[in-house]
Order: structure tokens, then sequence, then C-alpha cells
């Protein structure tokens, strides 16, 4: 429990830290949010918005009045969408990265560890070619080529499943495929390369001389172990999937918030983009936390210590 | 079946893709033609755009006169007027809008469309304080009378413009920048928004107070925000979407192909595809090395070989299609000329030009057209080229310091008139971004404004584009844009081809239940 609170308290540096990191280096990008291909109407108008949004302010004075506002869980105002704040922003694209983002979760681990197995397992050669190439072409083909593959295919040519929106379960099979064909090509190589180190351990032979059925080895001793690579994989994996995706985002023309952590970057919306790296920290943080606190319940050799 | 929102099933009589997200539904903060459109559903102003011209027609103005020296509007609003929540419209409404527009606070892009109205440019730099003396007054409840300082013979165009809409004042003083958010804003156009999701949908509804609520052919419109070309005509293909209108959505590799179809629409555009050159930096400051490189140019081979939906060449800035108004006749391709004049100017064959700095901002057709001409320049005057491509905003900024050599550039006029490009080039407008500075040419600028005939205004302003086009060339026109939509004639009523693109969303219907089948 100790460790739990000790952790916890530990990711508030690092927000700050991310924080001031976000804040000062995006605002080294050339340009600013009110450039514009048609100028402002006067420089009375650019100066009177600069100063509504403290831009004209010294950078640590900036900071200091974004830290009092984050304190209220303030985010600030969007500069591009001036009707919106950027807690308005996040609060309605979040929910829909993250239920997407689950869905592709779920979908990389139910996909990637069996394929993961079959690899390591099989004695078959061709079988083991197979779930091997299912894998590689997964991490190989990047969501960018995948995706308007599947629409092609599945949706324009075939007419089963939506070419994009999401306004039906249904909808979500081609954004959940192409997020999720990658990860799973991961998760599968990372079992896949557990399981073959844990099966060459010397309590495996034990097991073994034991007289113990190879099903019972593999289920028992042997995926534990050799799913902690994927375990620890699994942070990220899901801190990257919960965040949204650029591209399936616009593919798909999903309103997560992905698609504005892009956005925002390229309109110099530096409130909406400090927003996010601090949404994505945050969870990336916990979920980090998540996984080594699993590890104790996995790993009975971290257990024990 | 296609809804508002993720998960939610109720489908609309009208699906629009829209292009970009907007910025804002706000009339003053709007910056563009797609955020423009929606706006127009929702406030109108005291004309309207034409459904089949896009030019002005009554709005919430039924009637108007102007003074015989056309300093003078006077506008009669609608009797009985109303909100959508049956609140009445008055002419204070409008005062309260326009001021709002110039008010400094507000930092309306398009504030400077109403600086032709008396000391409006003074009250929005902050020169006067008291908006009382401002040309605009409210005579009775009913009646608004402007007072311009020059006769500003596209007034009633400007009229027309989104962010001059009449917008309700309690909620905007009430909630702030976040007026738009609230439920049930009061609107006075042919629709009321139902939800405004980001990135995802807006949703309008039929408003049943607006004057001519009787001639609003759907109930419901659902606007989609692509940014996905190739999204956009899949879920137009796929019956999903009735119209794509914004030509950014049009997939260029496809361009040839979608040319064929009946169902795809092209129509000449009022902007135009230009070079900018730095006049300030040697060699570009010698008018002769401007006109060598811009007689060197084959523009034709640009639009046959790379935009290929049907553009024209732009031999001069202003596009053509605006009543009594014709272009100089400009400059023709003529590399013989280009080399001697280079030549004359001191560099025969190119000898000791430094090479050409030509920025442009990341997109593959800036890019193939940066290619070719690099290809053009080197070829006929033996001129170096130095590509520098840059992502939006960093462009912008080298842009609007003047920091390049030739710069790519595009300019889409909002009225239909010749001043709305003609305007950029004079000495002391932001938008310049050349250096370029000519007495004659904004005398002549000028004295249009102040011209009461039509007839000669168009000719002082013909003999200004001939400075710009012909004369000193601190641009170069490359090519006017088209407007490029996806829409079946047969199944989608009420969109005409005009030069503004302007397509009121309150005349358009479906004729045809949506064929799930497609």
């Amino acid at each position: 429990m100790r460790f739990f609170f000790r952790r916890l308290l530990g990711i508030i540096p690092l927000l700050l830290a991310v924080s001031f990191l976000a804040f000062t280096l995006v605002r080294v990008a050339p340009g600013g949010p009110f450039d514009r291909e048609r100028n402002l109407a006067s420089e009375e108008a650019e100066r009177v918005l600069r100063e509504k949004y403290l831009l004209d302010a010294p950078l640590w004075k900036q900071y200091i009045h974004y830290l009092k506002q984050l304190t209220h869980g303030d985010l600030g105002n969007s500069l591009k969408h001036r009707n919106h704040s950027v807690n308005d922003i996040i609060a309605q694209g979040l929910p829909v990265s993250l239920l997407l983002g689950t869905m592709a979760f779920a979908f990389s681990l139910c996909w990637g560890i069996p394929l993961g197995c079959l690899s390591a397992t099989a004695k078959n050669s061709s079988t083991r070619m197979l779930s091997d190439s299912t894998a590689m072409l997964g991490i190989c083909v990047p969501a960018l080529v995948i995706g308007p593959i599947l629409v092609m295919t599945l949706a324009i040519k075939l007419k089963w499943l939506p070419v994009a929106l999401l306004t039906s379960p249904l909808h979500f099979v081609l954004p959940v495929l192409t997020l999720g064909i990658y990860y799973s090509g991961r998760v599968a190589r990372l079992t896949q390369q557990g399981i073959e180190s844990t099966l060459q351990s010397e309590f495996i032979l034990t097991a073994r001389s034991k007289g113990l059925s190879e099903k019972t080895i593999l289920i028992r001793h042997v995926l534990p172990l050799g799913l902690l690579p994927v375990v620890s994989y699994a942070g990220p994996l899901l801190a990257d999937l919960l965040t949204g995706s650029f591209v399936a985002e616009n593919l798909f023309q999903i309103p997560g918030i992905g698609v504005f952590l892009i956005q925002s970057s390229l309109s110099r919306d530096y409130p909406m983009i400090v927003g996010l790296v601090l949404v994505y920290a945050l969870i990336l943080a916990l979920l980090n936390l998540a996984v080594d606190l699993s590890y104790r319940f996995i790993d009975p050799r971290i257990r024990q210590r | 079946m296609v809804g508002c929102g993720p998960l939610t099933f109720l489908p609309a009589d009208l699906v629009i893709i829209n292009g970009k997200e907007p910025e804002s539904l706000d009339p003053v903060i709007i910056n563009g033609q797609a955020d423009g459109r929606i706006v127009s559903a929702l406030f109108e102003g005291l004309v309207r755009y034409n459904t089949i011209t896009g030019r002005p027609e009554p709005g919430l103005a039924s009637t108007w006169e102007i003074s015989t020296d056309r300093r003078t509007y006077r506008f009669h609003l609608r009797p009985n007027l109303q909100w959508s929540n049956g609140q009445p419209i008055s002419a204070q409404d409008l005062l309260y809008s326009w001021q709002r527009v110039l008010t400094p606070a507000s930092a309306c892009e398009y504030a400077n469309i109403l600086f032709p109205v008396q000391n409006a440019e003074s009250f929005h730099n902050g020169t006067i304080d008291d908006f009382e003396l401002v040309g605009i007054k409210a005579i009775t409840p009913n009646t608004i009378q402007i007072n311009l300082s020059e006769p500003t013979s596209y007034f009633l165009d400007v009229c027309c413009y989104p962010a001059l809409a009449i917008v309700p004042r309690t909620p905007i003083e009430t909630h702030g920048d976040r007026w738009l958010l609230q439920k049930n804003i009061p609107t006075n156009g042919a629709y009321q928004l139902v939800s405004w999701k980001l990135n995802d949908c807006i949703r309008l509804r039929k408003n049943p107070f607006y004057w001519d609520h009787k001639n609003v052919q759907s109930e419901t419109v659902d606007i989609l925000p692509t940014s996905n070309a190739s999204t956009a005509l899949n879920l137009y293909e796929m019956g999903e979407v009735d119209i794509v209108w914004d030509k950014e959505l049009v997939p260029t590799e496809l361009v040839s192909i979608l040319r064929q179809r009946s169902d795809f629409h092209v129509t000449d555009f009022l902007g135009t595809y230009f070079l900018r050159f730095n006049t300030l930096l040697a060699p570009f400051n010698d008018p002769q090395v401007r006109r060598a490189l811009a007689l060197s140019i084959d523009k034709h081979r640009l639009i046959d070989k790379i935009t290929g939906a049907g553009e024209s060449v732009a031999p001069h800035f202003v596009p053509p299609g605006i009543p009594g108004y014709d272009s100089p006749s400009g400059l023709d391709y003529d590399p013989e000329e280009a080399r001697q004049l280079l030549a004359d100017a001191g560099y025969p064959n190119g000898e000791s030009f430094p090479p050409i700095d030509y920025l442009f901002n990341s997109s593959k057709l800036n890019e193939q057209i940066a290619v070719e001409i690099q290809a053009m320049w080197q070829e006929h005057l033996g001129v170096k080229t130095v590509l520098r491509q840059l992502e939006w905003k960093s462009y912008l900024q080298d842009q609007s310091n003047i920091n390049y050599g030739v710069s790519r550039s595009s300019w889409l006029g909002d009225y239909v008139d010749p001043q709305t490009f003609l305007d950029v080039f004079t000495s002391n407008n932001g938008n310049n971004r050349t250096g370029w500075e000519n007495t004659n040419y904004d005398g002549l600028i000028s004295a249009a404004n102040s011209e009461v005939n039509n007839a000669k205004r168009m000719e002082q302003l013909r003999e200004a584009e001939s400075i710009l086009v012909e004369e000193f060339l601190p641009i170069i026109p490359l090519y006017f844009y088209v407007s490029m939509e996806y829409y079946d004639p047969k199944k989608v009523s009420g969109i005409f081809a005009n030069i503004r693109a302007e397509h009121p969303i309150r005349s358009i219907k479906r004729i045809q239940p949506r064929d799930r089948d497609h």
C-alpha cells in the first residue's frame, strides 16, 4: 500500500515536469495561433487577442498563471476553437477514444496472445509459419495502409461494414481492426518470445520430469511468466490506444482526441497541446503504475521480495 | 444510418460534408467559407445570399433606399421579426451586432469590411470610444441608417457577409465566449442549432420563427466536418451523405476521373493562386526581373499537367465573372522576351543571378507547381530555384514577415467586386506582404472608393490592376480556382452554380429517399 501511494505521489512532479516542457517547447515552434493567410483587421485587434490569452506576458508569468488554473482543474481555453475550453474538448473526445482504445486493446490481446502461443508451441512448421507471418504482417503494415485496405475490401467492395463514422456497434469494427492489428502483431511476438524463453527454464524441465502434461505446463507454469513482457508492454500499449489515434480517427471520421493532438500542434493551439500532453502523461503514468502492481500478482518472484 | 454523435440513430433529412471543423459558429470569429455557410444558416443579416446568383437579396431587411451620393443607406427591417425564442428583433439588435464586430476586443478578422462606414475604422482602432459617432443609427425601432464615408458601391455585398449577421445580445453578454455552447440559443436565420460536437457533427433544425420559414426546404440538417478526402468520397459513394462541397475534399489523384461524372460539379470560383515577390530584396526589387520571371512561366502547363480540374490560366489577378468589370489582358508566356529582359537587367543567361528562395506550404499540389516552375525558370532563364517547403504556420510567419524570395499565395474574394482583390496590394494593407508600395496604385484604389459612377469606378480599378499585373508585377497570378462539389442533381435540389460557391442551406432538399444500397 505504501508503495502504491509513494508511486501515486510521484506522478505529481512528473506531470509538473511534463507540463513545463510541453508549455515551453510548443512556444519554440515558429508562427503563432493567430497567424493567418488573412491578417486580423488591425494590429489593435491582434494586440487585444494576445493580451486576452496572455501571450505577450513573459513565459514564466504565463506558466505560473497556467499552473494556477491547473490547480482548479482548468486546462485553459482553446485558441483555435475559441468558443470551447480545453476541458470541453477533452471531455467530449476522451470518452470516445477510451471506448475505442479499450476495444482495440482487447482485440490486440485476444488475437495476439493465442497467435503468439501458437507460434511458440506449434509443432507443425506450416502452422508456425502462418502464425508467424500473420504477426509480422500486422507489425510491418502501418495503420495508414491497413485502414484504407480494410475500408476498400470490407466496406466498399463487400458492403459488410460501414465506411466511416461511429453511429452503431458495427461502425466500431473497422476502426478497432485498423488500430488493433499492429498491436496484436507486437503482442504475438512478445508472447512468443516470452514463452520460448520460459520454456527453456530449469523449472520447466523439472515440471516435465515430474511427468506433467504439456498442456498443464503451458497453462500453469509457462504462460504466467511468458506473458510478463506482454504485461509490461500492456501499459504503454493501452495508453497509446486510449489517447486516440490520428490515423484511425481521421480515416473513420471519429470524434476522439487523437486528431486534436495533431491539429492543435499544427494550429499552435498552445493550451490544447499542453492539455492533451498532460492527459496522455497522466494515463501513461497511471497505467505504468497498474502494470507494476500487477507484476506482484503475476510473478511470484517479485511478490516474495 | 447517419445521425449526430456516436451511437445515436436519428437520421437527418439532409447530410452535408462541409470541410474542416469550423473554428467557431460565432459570426465575429469565423474565418472562412466553410464556417460562414453554417453561420448564415443560423444568423441572418440585413441582406442574404440569393440561392441562384449568390448575390444580395432582402434578408431581415425587406427594403432599403440608397441616397443619390450613395453615401447613405436606409434599411427597413421586416415587420414582426422574431428570434427563434419568439422575442422580437429590432434595429437595436443590429446596432449591437455591428458594434460587436467593430469592438477591438472581439478581434473580428473581417471588421475591416465595415471600414467604409463613417468613423468605423477609428472606433476599431480605439481612436474614438463613442459608438454614437460611428455612422450606424437606429432611426426607428425598425429602420437603420448607415452613413458611409465613401460611396462604396459594393456595400450591399458586404452586408451579406456572415460576419455582419445579427446576433442575440443576451446569451453573448451572459455567457461570453461560451454562448454558442448553451442550449436553445436564439437564432434569426433559417435554422436553430441543435447540437455542436467538435469533429463529430453539427445538427440544425428548421427555425419556425424565421420570416421565410415556408421556403426552408429541409427540416433537419447534419453537417459533418471531415478533413480526409477519401473518407468524404467513401461516405458519399455509400450514400451516407448527400453533398460534399469543399474542394479540399476531392482526392487530387482522382480529379480527372471524377470530372467525367454527372454528379461531380466544377464551377469557376472567385479565387486566385499566385506568387508573391519580396520586392524589398534584390534582385526582385527590379520590376524588369519580376517581369522576366513572370513571362517565363507556362501557366497552361500548370493547369493541364498538375491541377487538372478545369481551372483557367490567370493572366491577371481579379478572377473573371464580376459584373461590369474587365481585367486588363495581362502578360503572355514569352520566354524569348523574358531572356532579353533578364539580360538587360544584368543577368545574361541567368549568370550571377542568386538562387531564388521559393517558399510554399506543404501540399502535394503546391509542391508539384513549385517543381514545375523551378524547371521552367531553369530552362528558360538559367536561374536556380531553391524550394523551401514549410508547414502552415511557419509558412505564414515567413510570408507575413516578408522573409522569402518568392512565396506561393492565394486569395479568395469576400464579395463580388474587384476591390476585394485589389485592396490587398495597397501600401498599408497588412495582407500585402510583398513590401511593394505604389502611390499611383493607392491613388486609383482610393479614387475608385469615392467614385459614384460605377463604369468610371471599374475603369479606375482596371487601371490599378494593370499597374499590378502588367507594369510592376509584385505578384504573378498563376490560375483561377474552381469550386468542386459532389451531389446528384437527381437526388438533391436547390444548389445552383455561382462564382462565390454560395449555396444557402435553406434552399437545399433531398428529393429522393436516401438510397441505402447505392
